[in-house]
Formats: structure tokens, C-alpha cells, sequence
């Protein structure tokens, strides 16, 4: 029972980081209705762009902020640049827009930065915490209760950004209809770059945790893939269903990578394992059957 | 007045079906610009092989297979007349290339990854993975940490941790061997790809309580071995990895929590290896260098580059005696220099060579020629070398090696060369 224990609270945290990139991806999709294929990239730059300033001698704190800088500016350049001319183009032609972002930063952020893998030190050691080790022979890392903490800041602030202000309202409103927007004087290009400059800080916090993890490196563009099921799960528009769903994927994978390879092998004989790159997907793709729009996704409803 | 074809006979032409952007960029940088280097060193230093100048082109394959094959054709016309071995540095591509490298009579030079029963030269004559393969690699692993044990791993356990992938699964069939030769238990835990996230995988080693970690990691998956390990608190002094999982590359992003773990490697780092340091003045002197950060000099993969490219040359030396000095070889000569390579300490000592090679051997039956690693440990500043060279069980491993070269030329109709008519 402590291991299954165990097992559970490591996949939640683990589920939270998960959530904090699928936080990005939610942002886009809100304010335009697209998937941003370059929300993966979009972390990678921001990481490298805090290593890349303490290498020039910035400390930490300002290296943040000139981060948070280069995303914002980034943002604005992506609307003036790519999305500008594909208002009230279909949704697919943006998608695909994303996909050449994607690329382009992919290819000139090692460019600027560099390539080589490096460590980001936040001051956040990823131990054990002793006394719950010593009194409950757990491991529950510091590091990852601080994401989680991190995390639920996050998505507290965005959702009452969302809920609770003007650009919040315009920004809901420009994702249901480009058009209607504009026609009742909402400035979507603003909106867009606003948007497109909270994804970047998204990014920038999700690239220091991950960074900070596992090294600031090209596979740091990979996060995305852990989190198009939780997107799946958690709904495309919703800031809280990002978190709910990084959790139920976090948990469900490490309980199955752990329970499911023993009941294979008793069965079929040979070694099973690794199962936690697909399941999340199986997963998904389950729950799509059942609730095609996500846990906390708007209900598309069309009138004949 | 020499014709050009004669001129262009006196250059010995190296395809470089290489990577240096991408995900793995900045292994491959490191790797074929010491590669490049020693090819421009030998130019500078002694006007080429008996005055064969080396050249080479390079085809960026981004660790793409279906690029590596693209790469393989666009070059393999410019290696008709003369080329050297063909170093890819990567399995997937190895494998993709195997039979057409054959066809076409190429060398395929396969350092420590691809096809590891390619040892047997009678059914596969044109691929060579030389100096060790996974297998012998692992066995030369549980030969450390038995030693370590006063010679007696009865009744341990050891974990292998790995890439689930081609690469990966490599090893198991020595482990296993090695597990029932020993008498210890062998737990098997996948990682799915890329690997960045093992929690699960962790705590489960954590509940296993194993007495070391065997460990078959790349990229992004190592420094996330390392942190989890730290998570868990393993030690990370009783974590033993591959060589694609020791490189500055591969523990520098985990921070201290890389301290004091080891890997496998068959050269040392450092610029106190006479010929890098050479290198440096020489080639990087003349303005020739070829990578710009040029702080990658004397790291486990410019080393190892340099080591690729001085077994080349040597294969080079080797074909030239053979079929004529001062003559470029073509492909089908250099893949005879490379089954008769005979590269002594005494040799590598003269080369300023020591620790990058271990002394190598090849022949019909035995492409691999070596076998044998060493142990480093990571100080947390640089790779320190904690053994001297380890052979792996080559009488308990070498077998599985023939036995899977059979049934692959059973299964494509090849009939094996007679190794005792070779020479």
C-alpha cells in the first residue's frame, strides 16, 4: 500500500509538470481557436534563453526577466510577422503556420544560444524530503512540490486573468469568432500578441522546471508530446482541465508502467515495460470516445 | 605532368554522413570535428598517407535515418574512386546501410553501435563494429562490478536500466548470459523514448533495492536517469552506463547529481593525450581547425572523433602497403585494410594515441578486434578513468555473435566466406 501510495503522489507531481506545459498550448487555443504545434519549441527557446543570459553574466533573477522580455517580444513579432495576414483564414492554415514557428525556432535558437545540453540550477534541490522519508519511507521530492506549488499559482492567476478581465472577456471572445470581434471593435491584433506574450511566460516557467529537471536541451521540445493527453483530457480551452488532466495522466502512467508489465508477462511470458510512452495516448483516445471535448471543454454545439 | 584522374587518385576521400544539428547536434559536433581534425592534422603534419592528402565531405542527416540513406547516395558516387570507412554514428542509419554499403562495396565502420554481429566478417564482410560492441561492452560492465565484489556477484542484484529501443535491447542477451554464468539476478526496466520522465521507473529500482544499476541511456534520457537516481537517493557511485552515456554531454545537465557515476568508454578525455594537444597547435594553429567552440577540444566525444579518424588513417597506412604507398584506396581495399588491422600500444604510443584506442586486431571472423573498455568516473568536473582496459567474456559473448550471423545469412541466402582462405 505505501508503494502504491508511492507510485500515486510521484505521478500526480509528475502529472503537474505535464500540466504546466499543457498550460500553454490552452492559452493559444482560447484566444484563436489553434492548436500551437510550436508550444513545445516555444518552452525550449525560453529555457535557453535564461541559460543563455547567465552565460553572458546575468544572475538568475535578471536572467528571467530578459527571458520573459525575449518571449514577450517574440509574441508580439509572431503576430506582426505570421498571424497578422491569417485572420479569418481556417484554423488549419494557422496550425500549419505553427508548424513552420516551430522549425524556424528549433533551428535558430541553437543558432543563438548554442546546442549543448546544460544545467539550470534554480536553487531547488530535486531530493527527498528526510522526515517523510524517516517517517513514512516515501520519496517525495522538494523539487517537484515546488513546481506544484508554481503550477497552482499559475493556473490560479490565468484563470482569474480569463474569467475576471477586459482582455481576459476580448481574448474568449476573439476565440469564438475572429470576425465578430472585430465588428464590435475588439483589437484582435493586440490580443493576439498579448496572447501569444502569455504563452511565452507559460513557456518560460514551464522551461525553467523542465530545464532545471533534466538539463536545458533540444529535448526539451519534446514535453509536448506528454502534453497533447492531457489536453485531450483535460479540454482544449480550459486552464483548470490543464491541471486536472496532467494529473489523471501523471498518476494513470506510473501506475501502469509500474501494475500493468507484471500481469503481461504472466500472461504472454517475455518483458514488457516502457508502456508510459504510449498509455497516456490509449488513454486519450478512450476518453475521446466518451467526452470527445475533454473533461472541462466548451461543448461545441451547431444549429441546422 | 600527372593526368587529373592520377591527381585526384592521390587524394584518399572520406564520406562524412554526419550530424550537427538537430537533437544529438552537439554529440555529433564534437564527434567529426575531432574527426575532421585528425584528417587535417595528418595533411599538416606529414602531408597526408606517403603524400595521399585526406579529404572528405560532409551530408547533415540530423540522426535521421531516411536522411542517413539520402546522405549514403548523394556521396557514394564521390566514394566510387577511393574512400575511407564510412563512420555514421548511429545505429538506425548503420542498419539501413549495411546491405547497400555492401553492394556497393563500401566500408561500414561501425565504432561501438549498429550491427554487433557484423563481428563475424564471413557473412558480413563490408561492416565492421570495431572496437566493441554492446555486448562485450556489457559483459566487460558486469566483469568491473564483479571485480569490484572480490570476484563473486552470487546472489546480487543488478538492474538494467534502458532505452527501449534496438539500442537498448542489445544487451540483454549478454546480460542474461552473464546473469546465469554469475548467478545473480538481472532486473530488466524499460524506458519508453525519449525519456524524459522515469519516476516509475525509479521508484520501482528503489523498491528492487538492486546493489548496482547497469545502465543503457541517450540523450535526454540520461541526465534524467541521474536526477531520478537522485531523487530516490541511489548512489550514483554504483550506477555503471554505456559509453553513449558518458560524455561531458550526457552529466553536465544533471549537475552534481552526476557526481561519481561511471560509464564505460574506450577513450580517455583531456588534452593530455599527446596527439589532441598536438592537434590543437598544429591544425587549430594554422586556422585550420574545424569547430568554432573550440572548448569541445579533449571532451570524451572530440577524443573519440579523433580516435574514429586515427583508426581510419591507420586502415589507410594499412591498404596503402598492401596495394601500393602513396596510392588512394578504394573502398573495397580499405575494407580489406580494415580486417587486417593490427594496431599495437607500441603503435598507438608513436601515433601520441595512448588511452584513445585500446590495441586492435581485426581479421575474417573477428571485426571487432578489441573488446575491451575502461571504466571513467565523473569528479563532477571531468571524466576520470578508474580502471585500466576490461575485456568482456569474448568466449561467452562471441558465440551469440555467430550463431546470429548464421540465421541472418540463412534468412538472406548468403553464403558465408571460408575466413581460414582470407588473408
Amino acid at each position: 500500500m505505501n508503494f502504491f501510495l508511492e507510485v500515486l503522489i510521484g505521478g500526480l507531481l509528475s502529472g503537474v509538470m505535464y500540466a504546466l506545459v499543457a498550460l500553454g498550448f490552452v492559452m493559444i487555443y482560447k484566444a484563436s481557436g489553434v492548436f500551437n504545434f510550436a508550444q513545445g519549441a516555444m518552452v525550449y527557446l525560453a529555457a535557453l534563453s535564461v541559460v543563455g543570459c547567465i552565460e553572458q553574466g546575468a544572475p538568475l533573477w535578471l536572467a528571467i526577466i530578459l527571458a520573459f522580455i525575449i518571449m514577450t517580444l517574440f509574441g508580439i513579432a509572431t503576430e506582426k510577422f505570421v498571424l497578422r495576414k491569417l485572420v479569418n483564414q481556417p484554423p488549419i492554415a494557422l496550425f500549419m503556420a505553427t508548424i513552420g514557428l516551430a522549425f524556424f525556432i528549433e533551428g535558430i535558437a541553437p543558432m543563438v544560444f548554442g546546442s549543448d545540453p546544460r544545467a539550470l540550477e534554480l536553487g531547488i534541490v530535486d531530493e527527498p524530503l528526510p522526515w517523510v522519508m524517516d517517517n513514512w519511507n516515501m520519496v517525495i521530492s522538494k523539487f517537484d512540490l515546488v513546481a506544484a506549488g508554481v503550477a497552482g499559482v499559475l493556473v490560479a492567476t490565468l484563470a482569474l486573468f480569463f474569467q475576471y478581465t477586459r482582455i481576459g472577456r476580448a481574448l474568449r471572445a476573439v476565440a469564438d469568432d475572429h470576425q465578430a470581434a472585430l465588428s464590435i471593435g475588439i483589437p484582435l491584433q493586440h490580443i493576439w500578441a498579448i496572447v501569444w506574450g502569455v504563452a511565452g511566460f507559460v513557456a518560460l516557467v514551464a522551461g525553467m522546471m523542465w530545464g532545471a529537471r533534466n538539463g536545458v536541451q533540444f529535448a526539451l521540445t519534446f514535453t509536448a508530446l506528454k502534453a497533447l493527453p492531457v489536453l485531450i483530457l483535460g479540454g482544449f480551452t480550459s486552464v483548470p482541465g490543464a491541471i486536472i488532466g496532467g494529473l489523471i495522466i501523471g498518476a494513470s502512467e506510473k501506475l501502469a508502467e509500474i501494475y500493468i508489465p507484471p500481469v503481461m508477462q504472466d500472461l504472454f511470458g517475455g518483458n514488457f515495460g516502457g508502456i508510459e510512452g504510449w498509455f497516456p495516448y490509449v488513454l486519450a483516445l478512450l476518453f475521446l470516445l466518451v467526452r470527445p471535448e475533454g473533461l472541462f471543454g466548451e461543448k461545441h454545439i451547431d444549429r441546422v | 605532368m600527372l593526368s587529373s584522374a592520377a591527381m585526384a587518385a592521390e587524394e584518399q576521400f572520406f564520406p562524412l554522413i554526419d550530424y550537427r544539428v538537430g537533437p544529438y547536434g552537439s554529440n555529433g559536433q564534437a564527434f567529426y570535428g575531432g574527426f575532421i581534425d585528425y584528417l587535417n592534422y595528418v595533411n599538416l603534419k606529414e602531408k597526408g598517407v606517403n603524400g595521399v592528402q585526406m579529404t572528405y565531405e560532409e551530408c547533415e542527416t540530423e540522426y535521421n535515418n531516411a536522411k542517413g540513406v539520402e546522405c549514403y547516395e548523394r556521396l557514394k558516387s564521390k566514394a566510387a574512386k577511393s574512400a575511407g570507412p564510412l563512420h555514421t554514428m548511429s545505429t538506425g542509419i548503420s542498419y539501413a546501410l549495411i546491405d547497400k554499403s555492401a553492394q556497393d562495396k563500401l566500408p561500414l565502420a561501425m565504432m561501438g553501435y549498429g550491427r554487433t554481429d557484423a563481428v563475424d566478417g564471413s557473412v558480413f564482410p563490408y561492416a565492421f563494429p570495431l572496437v566493441t560492441t554492446y555486448q562485450m561492452q556489457a559483459s566487460a560492465i558486469v566483469k568491473f562490478i564483479k571485480d569490484k565484489n572480490g570476484g563473486n556477484l552470487a546472489g546480487k542484484k543488478i538492474v538494467y536500466l534502458y532505452h527501449d529501443s534496438a539500442y537498448g535491447k542489445e544487451a540483454i542477451i549478454a546480460l542474461e548470459a552473464e546473469a546465469s554464468l554469475n548467478k545473480f539476478t538481472l532486473v530488466q526496466i524499460p524506458v519508453a523514448h525519449p525519456g524524459n520522465e522515469q519516476g516509475a521507473q525509479w521508484l520501482k529500482i528503489r523498491q528492487e533495492k538492486p546493489d548496482f544499476v547497469i545502465f543503457w541511456g541517450w540523450g535526454v534520457m540520461n541526465q534524467t536517469a541521474l536526477k531520478a537516481a537522485q531523487k530516490v537517493a541511489f548512489p550514483r557511485d554504483k550506477m555503471i552506463g554505456s559509453w553513449w552515456t558518458g560524455s561531458e554531454e550526457d552529466v553536465v545537465p544533471a549537475g552534481d547529481a552526476a557526481k561519481g557515476y561511471m560509464a564505460a568508454t574506450w577513450n580517455v578525455s583531456g588534452k593530455q593525450v599527446p596527439v589532441i594537444a598536438d592537434i590543437e597547435n598544429v591544425v587549430y594553429g594554422a586556422g585550420k581547425g574545424n569547430l568554432q567552440d573550440k572548448t569541445k577540444i579533449g571532451t570524451i566525444l572530440y577524443n573519440r572523433g579523433v580516435s574514429a579518424a586515427v583508426l581510419s588513417v591507420e586502415a589507410i597506412r594499412k591498404g596503402q602497403e598492401k596495394y601500393g604507398k602513396g596510392k588512394a584506396l578504394t573502398g573495397e581495399q580499405t575494407r580489406w585494410a580494415l580486417e587486417n588491422l593490427n594496431i599495437t600500444d607500441a603503435r598507438l604510443k608513436a601515433l601520441g594515441a595512448t588511452d584513445l584506442l585500446p590495441e586492435i586486431k581485426t581479421s575474417c571472423d573477428n571485426h571487432e578486434g578489441s573488446g575491451k573498455v575502461k571504466i571513467q568516473q565523473w569528479d563532477g568536473a571531468k571524466w576520470v578513468p578508474v580502471s585500466g582496459w576490461i575485456e568482456g567474456n569474448k568466449a561467452l559473448i562471441h558465440p551469440l555473435f555467430q550463431a546470429s550471423a548464421k540465421q541472418y545469412a540463412k534468412e538472406k541466402g548468403i553464403t558465408p566466406r571460408d575466413c581460414s582462405k582470407e588473408k
